[in-house]
């Protein structure tokens, strides 16, 4: 091409969507990332709408009995006391679970943040849990605590924790007890790893200084440690209340599908699936309540983070 | 970021010449104590589990519970791998068959989109990626509903593997692209673009080069969809309705029957399914948490 220099300005043109998308490469990357997308949209985003509209009618197994009746499944769960209760019970998992995890996670990636002879062996064995599926950890762990023969149960019974004959799963608060120990214990390895990761690769320089310049090790936590582990602990936390708000497998084999302690997640599986066919409506509005749920909750935390970002 | 020091060389002499500890090192015996601690909590209920399979039902039944175990038996596995009610051999193989397949998909078109994200620049980027781990996000009892009803109503699937991968298909996409992406971004641009310079296409350089090179990355993102779908309960218990379809995790609790808890079976089954769970995870720990902290770490 010639090198000419113009001099004139050169009149203002309108971009073309096509021209506008291109940032070098062309409309190529969109045929690739297409698929996937596509996938999700009529999976993943299609059947939440379509819950939103089963929601909003009667008996909507029948294809050609069902009328629409508004928010009148919504009125009913709302009044229903075993869905409130299971709105509690899902955030008191929630939380006891998330917080303890992340305080026990932090606990262990402190004792294996200096080096010891074995500690590859150690990180290698603490994953262990994780790779359990959680139907399988939740029977295992129903198994330890079961009432005749449970080794978990005679444990406490010897420290009398619990009296003679009685178990941890009899009683509701118990139940939760149990499925918070279940959940921290599977996945604080997960916590654990991560914080870890991150704390290994803050120079062990900063804090020799800081010590130097006579800071306490709280001082140093606060000032060194917290802010650089920030954003991995965000993601973390985000990740995990999403899990522990929609658990199931945990507390269907906990309880057996008993109706007396449910998640939000067991009590719309068992509308929809246990009850009547008039119950399915009302268990599609639990799983849509519990989905608005966690949508505010991620919202708000990404927001959260990218204030404290700023 | 944190206040940056100067670590000047009087800085460093005065770190350098700490007196040495004379004294026993307490914190080291703490520290060795509490992580016997924390290997027994972890270690504990698996290795329980495991000598729970092999005693006999009468020694299950004992009590104090033993903590070696007095007897031997092989009953619980024979029992668990012909059992009828549940289809434990059949539910094995189906959930092997359906993560197999919904992995190779999940790759095929996780790979493409991740080589999108990783190596090439496109408006919208950063919504694409929200969009895929959003998914993440959903609580997946609000898929169920109308799935189950497209299922059974529309495409009259109700009960076969196609229930199983397509919602497979969503909940593994999120975790094979993230992982790709990861790994993809580490290897270096210039062998590309080398093989584009000598005409290379750029799906033909995604295949010859890319693929091979990452191999690794994309056998530790297989074994990661293997797990998460192997993992999953609830649309084997929604979408399933018999051996047909059914999988392993749906069987484990369905040894046990109405009043009666079928401590021995139930362990041998539980051992069978996690086995070689564990042999994976141990075997790719390194690369596991090396690609899920690259994402979080450089955040």
């Amino acid at each position: 091409m010639s090198t000419t220099i113009r001099a004139e300005a050169l009149p203002a043109r309108k971009l073309t969507l096509r021209q506008r998308l291109d940032l070098g490469n062309g409309t190529f990357p969109y045929f690739l990332v297409a698929p996937v997308i596509i996938i999700i949209a009529l999976v993943a985003a299609y059947p939440i709408i379509d819950s939103v509209r089963l929601s909003l009618l009667n008996n909507p197994l029948i294809p050609t009995g069902s009328t629409f009746v508004g928010l009148r499944n919504y009125v009913q769960i709302i009044g229903d006391p075993a869905f409130r209760n299971s709105v509690g019970v899902t955030i008191t998992f929630s939380v006891a679970s998330v917080a303890l995890e992340t305080l026990v996670g932090f606990g262990v990636a402190l004792l294996m943040n200096k080096a010891f002879p074995g500690r590859g062996l150690v990180r290698t064995a603490i994953l262990i849990p994780f790779a359990f599926p959680t139907i399988v950890s939740a029977q295992i762990w129903t198994l330890m605590l079961n009432a005749q023969n449970g080794v978990l149960t005679y444990l406490f019974q010897s420290m009398h924790l619990l009296a003679p004959g009685d178990s941890l799963l009899r009683t509701p608060t118990g139940v939760v007890i149990a499925a918070v120990m279940i959940d921290v214990w599977k996945t604080t390895p997960f916590m654990a790893l991560l914080l870890l990761a991150g704390l290994q690769v803050i120079p062990s320089e900063l804090y020799e200084a800081a010590s130097v310049d006579g800071s306490s090790r709280w001082q140093q936590f606060w000032t060194i440690t917290f802010p650089l582990l920030r954003s991995a602990l965000f993601i973390a936390l985000l990740f995990r209340l999403l899990d522990a708000l929609r658990a199931f497998d945990l507390f269907y084999i906990l309880t057996g599908g008993g109706r007396e302690i449910q998640t939000m997640a067991l009590y719309s599986y068992a509308n929809m699936f246990v009850g009547t066919t008039f119950d399915f409506a009302p268990g599609v509005a639990a799983a849509v309540i519990l989905f608005l749920i966690c949508a505010v909750v991620g919202i708000v935390t990404v927001s959260l983070s990218r204030i404290s970002r700023n | 970021m944190a206040k940056q020091v100067l670590v000047t060389p009087s800085v460093q002499a005065r770190v350098d010449t700490k007196a040495p500890e004379r004294q026993i090192n307490w914190g080291g015996i703490g520290r060795y104590i509490a992580l016997i601690v924390v290997l027994i909590i972890a270690l504990g209920p698996f290795y329980w589990t495991a000598i729970t399979s092999i005693k006999v039902d009468a020694e299950i039944n004992t009590s104090p519970p033993t903590l070696f175990p007095q007897s031997f038996t092989t009953n619980n596995y024979s029992q668990a791998f012909l059992s009828v009610q549940p289809a434990f051999a059949k539910d094995l193989l189906n959930s092997t068959v359906v993560a197999i397949v919904t992995t190779i998909l999940a790759l095929i078109f996780g790979s493409i989109c991740a080589y999108a994200i990783a190596r090439t620049k496109f408006r919208g980027k950063a919504g694409v990626l929200a969009i895929i781990l959003s998914v993440q996000m959903f609580p997946l009892i609000a898929l169920v509903g109308p799935l189950f009803v497209f299922f059974t109503n529309t495409l009259n699937v109700y009960n076969t593997y196609v229930a199983l991968i397509i919602p497979y298909l969503v909940i593994s996409l999120p975790v094979t692209v993230y992982f790709l992406t990861s790994f993809f971004r580490e290897l270096p641009p210039d062998l590309e673009e080398a093989a584009r310079m000598d005409g290379c296409s750029r799906l033909g350089s995604l295949w010859r080069i890319i693929l091979p090179l990452a191999a690794p990355g994309v056998f530790t993102t297989a074994i990661l969809s293997f797990i998460t779908v192997w993992n999953d309960f609830l649309f084997g218990l929604t979408m399933t309705a018999d051996a047909t379809a059914q999988t392993v995790t749906v069987a484990i609790p369905l040894f046990n029957g109405e009043h009666q808890i079928a401590f021995g079976e139930v362990s041998a089954a539980a051992i069978i399914v996690t086995v070689p769970l564990v042999i994976m995870v141990l075997f790719l720990q390194r690369r596991i948490v090396s690609g899920l902290t690259a994402g979080a770490v450089k955040g």
